[in-house]
């Protein structure tokens, strides 16, 4: 077990922005769906190297996904991005690729009708791959300090066990991580209904907490809007009966450390503490559902900094990430014996009394560190790699966000 | 975090809580006192479920971890199973799918 006041020495990955990986990848994003073909041929032929497959499918613009494909692509833990188009799609691949290119990172555009269709592309894409592979293997390693880790979390699959152990324990994993000094993220405003004014009396500031209460009644509205809560037919079998019920368990993966800003996907906080981050879209419901799935989710923390994501399930999920790594934290000692082999912590032993949620929280902040170092996840072991991106609309955070 | 008596099934998660949550499968002719009350279980309750911990009646909050969860719906005895058909949310209804995979409120 490694005292929390005794960091152990991590070696990062130093990008030109001065921000550290964990990893070092090589994105290859395609920028329309017409491209998603090519771009997933290049990326499988890298099977087991770190060559990771992102994208966006929409071929009308959309600030939202321009903006997290330009954070996602000069992420920490990404090396290099090959950006697959197709030609004739409004994404603006020229800024995109300038941008990646400003931080000092390889990057290529293939443009598929340039290049001459699909045979052409796919073996232009896979040269320039092996060629950016060898450049990024010489990036710099520096001491990464677990101050300078950013950590996210969400839940998935939920039941009734979730809110009970495997929550709460990563609350404690937060709270450690943010004595620490890291960045601490938590999300899922829509699943805190009914918990609004219990966590605003958290924020650093009342006027953040405002803002953290207002953030809540925006999911409440858009959700009624939507006319369906976060709350899928596996919730109830496993359990829970409302989505205030649920609310406990999303809600209580935040600890009890205070609360010291409130970000947007894209944001990277700029000095550790514990951030929530507002999933749901800004004004009137526009594109559907805020979050088309879990790995909707993920790809936004991802987008705000996230080296490392904390995935808390009940009924057992099996997602992973692109870019970073994902540690499933497994609530339920029943679904932890059917598939073990997809989680790497099991918090089910709060439930059989076995183990205090503290000692499950020093767990995962002691795999946190692990998987930091480069231990693989097992969801990262297993190959998975999940990714989507949709439309959404947002406006920028006020000033009353992120107070310090 | 403290077990509701000797019960080694049933976890009472806060000292506010009117539930309790099953820790390991209940089954039916399975025997607790919860409240003072010798409670005999008809039923099987899986892990994650709530069962109440003492008389609950109609229309009062239902807490769990100290929070409010929803209202009754209707009065619930010591020990009954909690769920859709007599817990309800007082911010949005539950969605789920019936026995014949149709959505139901």
């Amino acid at each position: 077990m490694s005292s929390s006041s005794e960091a152990p020495a991590l070696q990062g990955f130093l990008r030109a922005d001065g921000r550290k990986g964990i990893r070092n990848c090589i994105v290859v994003a395609y920028l329309v769906e017409c491209a998603h073909h090519v771009a997933r041929e290049i990326a499988g032929s890298f099977r087991g190297q770190p060559v990771h497959l992102i994208g966006f499918g929409g071929c009308y613009p959309n600030a939202y996904a321009d903006r997290m494909m330009n954070k996602l692509c000069t992420h920490p833990n990404v090396g290099g991005a090959l950006l697959l188009s197709l030609g004739c799609e409004s994404f603006n691949r020229h800024r995109l690729a300038e941008n990646i290119a400003k931080t000092g990172r390889p990057v290529a555009t293939v443009v598929i009708q340039q290049t001459g269709g699909t045979k052409k592309s796919i073996s232009a894409g896979k040269t320039w791959i092996e060629q950016a592979l060898q450049e990024i293997a010489e990036v710099p390693r520096a001491p990464l300090r677990v101050n300078e880790l950013v950590v996210g979390t969400v839940c998935g699959g939920s039941d009734a066990t979730s809110g009970v152990s495997a929550n709460p324990a990563v609350g404690r994993a937060f709270d450690m991580l943010v004595k620490q000094g890291a960045t601490a993220i938590f999300e899922e405003t829509g699943e805190m209904i009914g918990l609004e004014d219990v966590m605003s009396a958290r924020a650093v500031t009342p006027e953040l907490g405002q803002q953290l209460k207002s953030s809540v009644e925006k999911a409440a509205y858009y959700y009624k809007e939507m006319g369906h809560a976060s709350f899928a037919p596996g919730n109830a079998e496993g359990g829970l009966t409302t989505i205030e019920e649920k609310s406990i368990g999303a809600y209580c993966k935040s600890g009890d450390s205070p609360i010291s800003g409130l970000i947007k996907p894209g944001d990277v906080p700029h000095k550790g503490g514990l951030y929530l981050l507002d999933v749901v879209p800004d004004g009137e419901p526009r594109f559907g559902f805020p979050n088309i799935n879990d790995n909707a989710e993920i790809a936004e923390l991802i987008a705000c900094g996230s080296h490392v994501i904390l995935f808390t399930t009940g009924r057992g999920s099996v997602v992973g990430s692109a870019i970073s790594p994902v540690i499933k934290i497994c609530a339920n000692p029943e679904t932890y014996e059917r598939m073990s082999d997809d989680m790497d912590i099991n918090a089910g032993k709060i439930l059989q009394l076995e183990a205090s949620v503290d000692e499950v929280g020093e767990e995962i902040y002691d795999k946190v560190l692990d998987v930091a170092s480069g231990m693989q996840s097992c969801s990262e072991s297993l190959g998975h790699q999940e990714f989507v991106l949709t439309y959404k609309a947002f406006e920028p955070i006020g000033p009353a966000c992120l107070p310090v | 975090m403290q077990v509701e008596g000797k019960s080694q099934k049933l976890l009472r998660i806060h000292r506010a809580d009117n539930v309790l949550i099953v820790v390991r499968s209940v089954k039916p002719g399975d025997r607790e006192v919860i409240d003072g009350h010798d409670v005999v279980f008809t039923q099987e309750i899986a892990i994650g479920h709530k069962v109440a911990a003492r008389d609950i009646h109609a229309r009062e909050k239902v807490y769990k971890c100290g929070v409010p969860i929803g209202s009754a719906k209707e009065k619930v005895p010591a020990g009954g199973h909690i769920h859709l058909h007599n817990l309800k949310s007082d911010y949005i209804a539950t969605y789920t799918l019936d026995k014949d995979h149709v959505f139901v409120k």
